[in-house]
């Protein structure tokens, strides 16, 4: 990516922490039987919105739902195509997720090729009862028929454009970007 | 994580510090689809693995295939018993016609030193050594390297004796530079017709006996004595092996309280090593075979990703 290509803050701190507020009252709402739920964030931004999802769950209703963390490389489908190979981080579920109710989270979603990786990586790891799934933007560009069940915005896209959420957990101020790609 | 790219791996000498930690990083991974449920994951989905073994082997030739099926690859195995080798083909042209069946990764075993190498220079598809004579087995080094970490989450500044047959270990060799790279002190002994000449240039320090070799250790790695060479004389009796370096329960009565003891398999009972050390408390040599699966998949996933 040219690092000199514009960049645009479309969502700021604040409205981020509204966003990230809102995804976990609707998680609450939706799911009345908090104790079998386990949130799955997909590593690592997926992650940090998992934990940030996870405290005001428990700002809310003193429960403190436990997060795992998924590293899909191994289930990606263009592995083959790269020149090098992803480096792996361990994926961390805490207990099984046997008859469980799996929220997978990710920051944005995009093709749905990610959360079809992530969906398998999931179902290798034990039969889950339900698995449902929490974005902060989806941006459009679907190549596969996946939707989410939560959605913080949805941001108009096109594939000119790249988005990138920051996480203030890897030294950035929080906040969505939005950039040109270089032609 | 420093991975470099690399189309094959012939031996540890080449590999850099950080390839080597990159690989046991993957590892551990790899170490936690063994242990689910389902020990499967589609990474290698159409990549075909030839297991070409001109040499006997279980644990390695077994750990390999485990270890490519485990990622989903397409495994073929072949043996020189079973290979037209046996009705004179050279081992180019044998290697020649694997790869025009489309092979991605061969994985080979020799009894030459330097085969690995010949093959890599004349192949396209990746080439894994799997032991090449006396020269190096590189999978086995880094899974014991693996398996001292999980105990003792370093390498760094640890003292680790080998005792055995230096001479002719390929695992030594392979050893001794991976633990050398990493920052652990390696002292050898065994019968001075089994130390190499001139093995003081790879930084080790020689001892004269078993138990100078084992004092205050953190690790000991016992090797196979080779029965299959004994008409060499190397020594004179495997009683007289077993007496002067065959480890016992007496030998470890000063041992470290987490001492680890390794080997590379396959054990003579009673002769390198006495049945109750290779089955008590300090022996992590079923953790080796164990974790011998998680770092050739490692291996397996990263090397699959050099395209020539």
């Amino acid at each position: 990516m040219d690092r000199h290509s514009p960049e645009t803050r479309i969502i700021s701190a604040e409205k981020m922490a509204e966003l990230i507020q809102d995804l976990a009252e609707r998680i609450v709402r939706e799911n009345p039987d908090l104790t079998d739920v386990i949130l799955v964030g997909i590593r690592s931004r997926g992650a940090h919105l998992a934990g940030r999802i996870a405290g005001k769950v428990r700002e809310m209703t003193k429960v403190l739902l436990p997060v795992g963390i998924l590293d899909i490389s191994l289930y990606r489908d263009d592995l083959r195509s790269r020149i090098d190979q992803p480096e792996l981080i361990r994926t961390e579920i805490p207990g099984p997720v046997e008859d469980r109710n799996i929220i997978l989270v990710d920051d944005v979603l995009f093709t749905g090729r990610t959360i079809r990786a992530a969906l398998d990586g999931i179902m290798d790891l034990g039969r889950a009862r339900k698995i449902q799934l929490a974005v902060l933007v989806d941006r459009g560009h679907r190549e596969l028929p996946i939707r989410a069940n939560y959605t913080g915005q949805y941001v108009p896209t096109s594939l000119e454009q790249t988005i990138r959420v920051r996480f203030s957990e890897d030294g950035e101020e929080d906040g969505v970007i939005l950039r040109e790609l270089a032609r | 994580m420093a991975w470099g790219k690399r189309k094959d791996l012939l031996g540890i000498e080449d590999l850099s510090r950080e390839e080597i930690e990159a690989i046991l990083d993957t590892a551990e991974s790899f170490k936690d689809v063994s242990l689910r449920k389902i020990k499967k994951v589609p990474t290698l989905r159409g990549v075909t693995v030839v297991n070409f073994f001109l040499e006997p082997s279980t644990r390695t030739r077994t750990s390999f295939e485990l270890a490519g099926k485990r990622l989903s690859a397409d495994v073929i195995n072949i043996s020189a018993s079973s290979s037209s080798i046996l009705k004179g083909e050279s081992l180019k042209d044998t290697a020649w016609n694997i790869e025009a069946m489309n092979a991605d990764i061969l994985i080979v075993r020799h009894r030459a030193a330097g085969v690995a190498h010949f093959l890599s220079g004349m192949l396209d598809c990746s080439v894994i050594n799997a032991g090449d004579g006396a020269h190096e087995h590189p999978t086995q080094a880094l899974l014991d390297l693996f398996s001292i970490r999980e105990r003792k989450q370093k390498i760094d500044g640890l003292t680790v004796a080998i005792v055995g047959d230096i001479a002719h270990s390929r695992v030594a060799r392979s050893n001794i530079f991976a633990l050398r790279k990493l920052g652990a002190l390696v002292r050898i002994a065994g019968p001075g017709t089994m130390i190499p000449l001139g093995v003081e240039a790879m930084d080790v320090q020689v001892c004269r006996s078993l138990d100078e070799a084992i004092d205050g250790a953190d690790v000991i790695m016992m090797l196979r004595i080779q029965r299959e060479r004994q008409e060499k004389s190397l020594f004179p009796s495997v009683r007289e092996y077993a007496r002067f370096f065959g480890l016992t329960r007496q030998r470890l009565q000063g041992a470290k309280k987490d001492l680890l003891i390794m080997h590379p398999g396959p054990i003579n009972r009673g002769v390198e090593i006495a049945p109750d050390v290779a089955d008590g408390p300090y022996s992590i040599i079923l953790d080796q075979v164990t974790n011998g699966v998680a770092v050739r998949m490692a291996t397996l996933y990263l090397y699959s990703g050099a395209k020539r």
